[in-house]
């Protein structure tokens, strides 16, 4: 064991002195400002629902830093969530759109108890999904060989999800133009409309083109509430309806009075990361 | 061609909890230390702050602070005769990555495993005979050290997090309010229990109506404000109900980050490199010494940290993985039993309750990672197994870790999964129910083991490791009679109806089920059985100590985090006071 050399200082000792980030501190500060956008006013913004940075979040990507003799922490900025804009299509055709409404209505429909999904603007949501990373396979392995496995191994597909999606509502689509009296499923009676859904649901209906329904249908499935119950910012939960008909009030960051208040309804206005109606307009 | 750097004393791979512990640790007794990390720098301030933190679609579903699998996943299969594949999105369990790691985005659930835990091959042995230990193929073994052993290193941790709970068992004298089962404390929690909220305090009136033993889960979500021994303070938490998978914002919950960062990162011996992956370990010819690591950065350089330490501090999957593609150790093979390293990977056994009340307004979203009350009256050998046909057991908790929408709402037997009718179950039941807990145990077994994959690389062209891993007829046995326990409890809360989430089938890779991996790189009393001895020493390479859940040879009924610490403390402490004058073995066999 080589003893610490106690004729240096630590600093001396050790390999890297600078007290600060070291490893190139300018190019580190500029990536990091790229991918941690400014926190100030509304923090919420993006390029049509693709986050801005180019680079990998939170894993490999960021330059390599060497760190000693503080926490290198820079004021005024923040990993903000990246939300959406805008109110096109950007994935989706038309003829997607439909299958998507026609679908996630089946899936979360309207009623006065609370909003469907596509009242809740789900579509959309899942737009601005299959559009970014998501649908790219970000956090996705895609590698091969591409054995179609076990039901325990879970997901098999060499499709990153918006190739899913996309294959998924052509094969759909396929079967119902040769088992109903229809072209398109957005063309079905309700009720044929929750037939082809459980069939997806169950693997029973058997797709085209390499889609595994069971596998389409829990992605869909998944997705569909998350555009349902995340907050507003992602383009889904529109008005924060989903979470009112719950009774979820949305993030608040404290509820140590209501702890001990058992069986009481908290009042607290539902709110979400952009505020809600009644804050002032910025 | 590797940059070769100049030598440090230690270098620690991975810089999570055990990481940050030893770097601490080791820092303090005078060397020159260096912990390199594969994922990025993250504070509270930047990464998770209050204003955006509580993000479920972000952080728990996108996996924004997980590990990405898209560089680095590993292979599954229930069981020899099948063929692995990736797991290709995280889902049974949520891998950390980056500062702080798996610190960052836990519940906080601070548990302590039973004396009896660190003895389950002679203790069981010993009550039920050696069928019990042998019986469905099991591998289980002793630890090689006991509680007594580990008590003072279990409670360094507890002060370190300023952990709030109330001890059942202060040096060997029961205490009303606390555990009655655990291990003789030698002293009470740093600061008080959470204060319950009401579908916990529920569940404990009707736990202790039925004879059982109810007492408030040990939280590292603070009950009030905290000064850790290392100057860092914990504020008390504001129940938000976004801790597992999340990062805390209000510096309430404890980490890495919380309790050793703001201490360890000012110091002029520490220097941490981010966004460094280290490829393996490198040896001397004669393979008995490390001589550093093999690390590449983000950038795609590569470097040879010479180091007379090295320290495996990442998550088990990959200190086995490093294990094994360093050649430190010899591999397990299932077919013949011999070899260690990979042998007795282990897992957790979790089952569920739910229960819905029609008119009894819960508030779930008022929640914290670790806030429930709990029974531990059919944990480890807490009662008689006597013809049960199993050994090990499961704490059984009425816990709100908050109300999360995507990821939490109950709906009775027999609704649908969408349409109109689980819409409306979901609103009408939302606010009326919540879940009981049953966190069980996993016995080691012959054919659960961890080794190289033959196919998949990652993408620095490594083989990925292979997880084999099924739950054994004991598992089997041990939950499904622990979840009836659960519904004892759960019927004499007088609700609407419940629901049992029985463990049934092979281990599916999908459903998110915990974070609680264990086994690979066991720790044992002499080389033959395991791969490190009592204080995570390498048998084989007595420069290099392996931490974490890799050295438990089979897991408790219990989250690992704590035992986990305790054993890095007292890694350290034994380093700290022999190693370091006469570096070699610390136990002749």
């Amino acid at each position: 064991m080589a003893r610490p050399d106690k004729s240096k200082s630590p600093q001396e000792r050790a390999e890297v002195t600078q007290p600060t980030v070291a490893e190139p501190a300018a190019l580190g500060v500029g990536v990091n400002l790229l991918r941690r956008r400014l926190l100030v006013g509304s923090a919420v913004v993006g390029i049509g629902g693709v986050t801005a940075a180019a680079i990998h979040d939170g894993e490999l990507g960021g330059p390599p830093q060497t760190i000693s003799g503080s926490v290198p922490r820079q004021q005024g900025t923040a990993d903000a969530p990246p939300g959406v804009s805008g109110s096109e299509y950007i994935f989706f055709t038309p003829v997607e759109v439909a299958f998507i409404d026609a679908a996630v209505g089946r899936l979360i429909p309207q009623d006065p108890v609370g909003p469907g999904a596509v009242e809740a603007g789900v579509t959309f949501f899942l737009d601005r999904q299959l559009a970014g990373k998501f649908g790219q396979g970000d956090h996705f392995y895609l590698g091969g060989p591409w054995p179609k496995g076990t039901v325990e191994q879970g997901y098999q597909s060499r499709f990153n999800p918006a190739q899913l999606y996309r294959a998924a509502i052509t094969a759909i689509d396929k079967y119902v133009g040769r088992t109903f009296d229809a072209t398109v499923f957005s063309g079905l009676l309700a009720e044929d409309q929750d037939k082809v859904l459980k069939g997806l649901e169950s693997g029973a209906i058997s797709l085209d083109d390499g889609v595994d329904s069971k596998t389409f249908f829990a992605m869909f499935l998944q997705n569909t509430k998350e555009g349902y119950f995340s907050d507003p910012i992602y383009g889904g939960n529109k008005d924060m309806a989903a979470w009112k008909m719950i009774g979820f009030p949305g993030a608040h960051y404290d509820y140590k009075e209501w702890v001990t208040r058992h069986g009481e309804r908290v009042p607290y206005p539902t709110v979400g990361f952009k505020g809600r109606p009644g804050w002032r307009e910025i | 061609m590797a940059t070769i750097l100049n030598p440090v004393d230690a270098v620690m791979v991975g810089f999570g909890w055990t990481g940050a512990i030893m770097a601490q640790e080791l820092s303090d007794a005078g060397l020159n230390v260096l912990a390199l990390e594969r994922g990025p720098w993250r504070d509270t301030a930047t990464d998770f702050a209050t204003g955006f933190a509580q993000d479920e679609l972000r952080y728990m579903w996108r996996h924004h602070l997980f590990q990405n699998v898209a560089d680095d996943t590993l292979t599954i299969r229930n069981n020899l005769n099948q063929e692995a594949l990736p797991m290709r999105h995280l889902g049974a369990f949520l891998l950390g990555t980056g500062v702080g790691s798996g610190g960052v985005h836990w519940n906080g659930q601070i548990w302590r495993f039973l004396p009896s835990d660190f003895q389950t091959k002679s203790h069981n042995e010993k009550r039920y005979g050696k069928k019990s230990v042998t019986a469905y193929d099991l591998t289980v073994q002793d630890w090689g050290t006991s509680y007594d052993e580990l008590e003072p290193f279990y409670d360094q941790f507890d002060k370190l997090c300023g952990t709030s709970g109330k001890a059942g068992n202060l040096r060997g004298a029961i205490q009303p309010g606390g555990n009655p089962f655990e291990g003789p404390r030698s002293n009470e929690y740093p600061t008080p229990p959470m204060i319950q909220t009401y579908a916990p305090t529920l569940f404990g009136k009707a736990a202790a109506e039925i004879g059982r033993h109810p007492f408030p889960h040990p939280t590292g979500n603070l009950s009030q404000p905290y000064i850790n021994p290392l100057g860092a303070q914990i504020a008390a938490c504001t129940y938000c109900g976004f801790c597992e998978k999340f990062g805390c914002g209000n510096y309430s919950k404890a980490s890495p980050q919380t309790t050793i960062l703001p201490s360890l990162m000012r110091k002029g011996n520490f220097t941490l490199k981010t966004e460094c992956e280290v490829l393996r370990v490198e040896l001397t010819a004669d393979r008995k010494r490390a001589t550093g690591v093999t690390y590449i950065n983000s950038a795609g350089e590569e470097f040879f940290q010479p180091a007379e330490m090295v320290i495996l501090s990442a998550y088990v999957l990959q200190n086995v993985r490093l294990l094994l593609l360093s050649g430190i150790g010899k591999p397990y093979d299932p077919r013949t039993g011999e070899g260690v390293v990979g042998k007795n990977y282990a897992y957790q056994t979790m089952s569920s309750v739910n229960v819905f009340f029609e008119d009894k307004i819960l508030n779930p979203f008022i929640g914290a990672g670790a806030m429930a009350t709990v029974i531990d009256d059919f944990n480890g050998d807490n009662f008689d197994h006597g013809g049960l046909g199993f050994i090990g057991g499961a704490y059984i908790a009425g816990m709100v870790t908050g109300g999360r929408p995507i990821e939490m709402i109950y709906t009775p037997t027999g609704t649908p999964a969408w349409g109109m009718e689980w819409k409306h179950a979901a609103a009408k039941n939302y606010l009326r129910s919540f879940s009981l807990s049953v966190h069980g145990s996993c016995m080691s077994h012959r054919g659960n083991y961890l080794d190289l994959d033959p196919t998949y690389r990652d993408i620095h062209g490594r083989p990925m490791l292979r997880m084999t891993f099924d739950f054994t007829e004991n598992e089997h046995r041990m939950s499904d009679y622990l979840t009836d326990r659960a519904a004892e409890v759960a019927k004499a809360m007088n609700p609407r109806e419940i629901k049992l989430n029985r463990r049934s089938g092979p281990f599916n890779i999908t459903p998110y089920q915990t974070t609680h991996n264990t086994g690979g790189a066991i720790m044992g009393d002499n080389p033959k059985n395991s791969v490190v001895n009592k204080y995570l020493q390498s048998w084989d390479v007595p420069n290099v100590f392996s931490m974490g859940s890799g050295a438990f040879p089979q897991n408790a009924g219990y989250n690992p985090t704590a035992t986990v610490a305790a054993l890095a403390y007292h890694s350290a402490h034994e380093i700290r006071a022999r190693y370091l004058k006469n570096p070699g073995p610390l136990v002749q066999v």
